[in-house]
């Protein structure tokens, strides 16, 4: 186990989902219970969904589908792998998976840093509203698909179609795609591009990667009404 | 939805627990699939005999069956008999014959034959099935089982998983099949019998006929990629081997956990929490459009 002094330990062994979420929601943050331990997640779904305070939860396992779903201000921590729609929709925090993902990561998710130490599966950051996802492994099929603002960077691949029906979110992949979706293109990688990974990757606490090795992909904007007076919508 | 299960053993010595593994397994995917649930069990056997695993009414005389068989089977065949299933043990030399006598009993279904393989299957809760063949106490070198939440026929012991359509072949299967009439009257061309109109023991029908004309377990599931149509995440038994295929687009969940002394599938991580050394074990989602399989002979 990592090393963490936690104000709460919960262990799910012992009492029900239920209570352990009902207790994250009735938290604020400004107490003394900031920093929460949950101990035999054994894969259950909707673990610490609709945190919406400043706190830190570490979980120590595997967990099932939407894990830390809808979160906003929470650090939260899986020691494990994360089932279906890790963190989908996310309005702000950060969320860290130190194992794999599976699909739909990040899925339609609006802010915040989602953080996958190993593979996401297909459809990572499906239908994105603006949250920033890096994923250090592999991502499967249609990621980003339909990404309408944030950015992906993935370290290793991408599988087939990359990036369809692209809005304004912004890709970026260190390995092989294995092939674009409809709209989506490679573009340059200009200097602000540069910034912006390197920015990203500040904030996860992530040094030591050369940036020059990412391709940068987007929309051709072809297949939806973009108008550049709308960009700062984006 | 649906949920499936399986289990491979590597470590022989875990084959007395094989059956309480898999009954775990299978409980916790109760919310996946309510309506019935069914396993499959690959235990002890000889090439000299085969056994048929045989469904009826409650309360129907096996014995009697197997009495009435002895002439055509060499000696009254050896009968264990769960609930509403029995397994008739006959030597292989007169099991063509003890089959097409099977057949004049219109009261009494053949769920899969096999010289290790065994099928129970019913309706009802996956607890209340498990504890009614008591498959806690079986034991075994591997196993699949399926909870069921009926989408493409109605929920009846027949429409319940697994489908066996050939010798220690059978399939659980989560999804649906789109192509599964025009593929069954192609496939009932060549041969393959089928006992319900369900689209997943077509997929099964598919793998036996395929396996038949003389392909791997691992070759049938790769063509099974080209020629059916619709979702599925199957795993698939056969005497030797335990296979898995998701479709290309991964329609259907699937994890996998492996370490020195198992491999085991489930529909969510959550069945798998109870199989032990599970913190230890390599668990993995498998990749869509790929062909996993391990087999006992290699």
């Amino acid at each position: 186990m990592n090393a963490f002094t936690p104000d709460v330990t919960f262990d799910l062994a012992e009492a029900p989902l239920r209570e352990l979420n009902a207790a994250l929601h009735a938290a604020t943050g400004d107490s003394n219970a900031r920093r929460w331990r949950v101990l035999n997640p054994n894969g259950r779904h909707a673990l610490a969904a609709g945190v919406d305070a400043p706190l830190t939860i570490e979980v120590e396992g595997h967990v099932g589908y939407y894990c830390a779903g809808m979160n906003q201000h929470a650090h939260i921590i899986v020691h494990g792998n994360a089932g279906v729609g890790v963190a989908e929709n996310m309005m702000s925090g950060f969320v860290h998976v130190r194992g794999d993902a599976s699909q739909a990561a990040g899925a339609t998710a609006h802010g915040g840093l989602l953080l996958i130490d190993g593979n996401a599966s297909a459809r990572c950051g499906i239908s994105m509203k603006g949250v920033d996802i890096i994923v250090k492994g592999s991502v499967g099929h249609m990621s980003a698909f339909m990404g309408q603002a944030g950015s992906l960077i993935v370290f290793g691949e991408a599988g087939e179609a990359l990036g369809d029906s692209l809005y304004e979110a912004k890709l970026f992949v260190r390995g092989a795609v294995k092939s674009l979706g409809a709209d989506c293109v490679e573009k340059e990688m200009r200097d602000a591009h540069k910034a912006l990974i390197a920015e990203k990757l500040a904030a996860a606490g992530i040094s030591g990667v050369d940036i020059g090795d990412f391709k940068r992909y987007g929309s051709a904007r072809r297949l939806y009404n973009f108008h550049i007076d709308n960009v700062d919508a984006y | 939805m649906c949920g499936i299960v399986g289990i491979f053993l590597k470590d022989a010595k875990l084959e007395p627990e094989l059956g309480s593994m898999l009954a775990s397994m299978l409980c916790v995917m109760t919310d996946r699939g309510p309506d019935s649930a069914g396993f499959a069990i690959y235990g002890a056997g000889d090439a000299e005999h085969v056994k048929f695993s045989l469904r009826a009414a409650e309360g129907f005389d096996f014995q009697g069956l197997a009495h009435s068989l002895s002439l055509t089977s060499g000696g009254t065949p050896r009968v264990t008999v769960r609930a509403t299933h029995a397994v008739l043990e006959v030597p292989a030399a007169h099991a063509s014959e003890v089959r097409a006598a099977l057949a004049r009993h219109p009261d009494v279904a053949l769920v899969g034959a096999g010289t290790r393989m065994e099928v129970f299957k019913e309706v009802g809760l996956p607890s209340a099935v498990a504890t009614r063949f008591d498959l806690g106490t079986m034991r075994g070198t591997h196993g699949i089982g399926h909870t069921r939440m009926a989408t493409e026929s109605a929920v009846t012991t027949a429409g319940a998983h697994p489908f066996s359509t050939g010798d220690d072949q059978c399939l659980v299967h989560n999804g649906s099949l789109s192509n599964h009439n025009a593929l069954r009257r192609a496939l009932t061309r060549e041969g393959i019998a089928f006992a319900t109109e369900n689209d997943s023991e077509v997929a099964a029908g598919y793998l036996t006929w395929r396996m038949k004309q003389g392909a791997s377990l691992g070759a049938a599931l790769e063509a099974g990629l080209k020629d059916l149509d619709g979702f599925f995440t199957f795993v698939v038994g056969t005497e030797s081997g335990f296979g898995v295929l998701r479709d290309p687009i991964a329609c259907k969940p699937a994890v996998m956990a492996e370490t020195d002394r198992y491999v085991a599938f489930g529909s969510e991580y959550r069945a798998l929490v109870d199989l032990p050394g599970i913190a230890k074990a390599k668990v993995f989602e498998p990749e869509p459009a790929t062909v996993y399989f391990w087999d006992r002979a290699a």
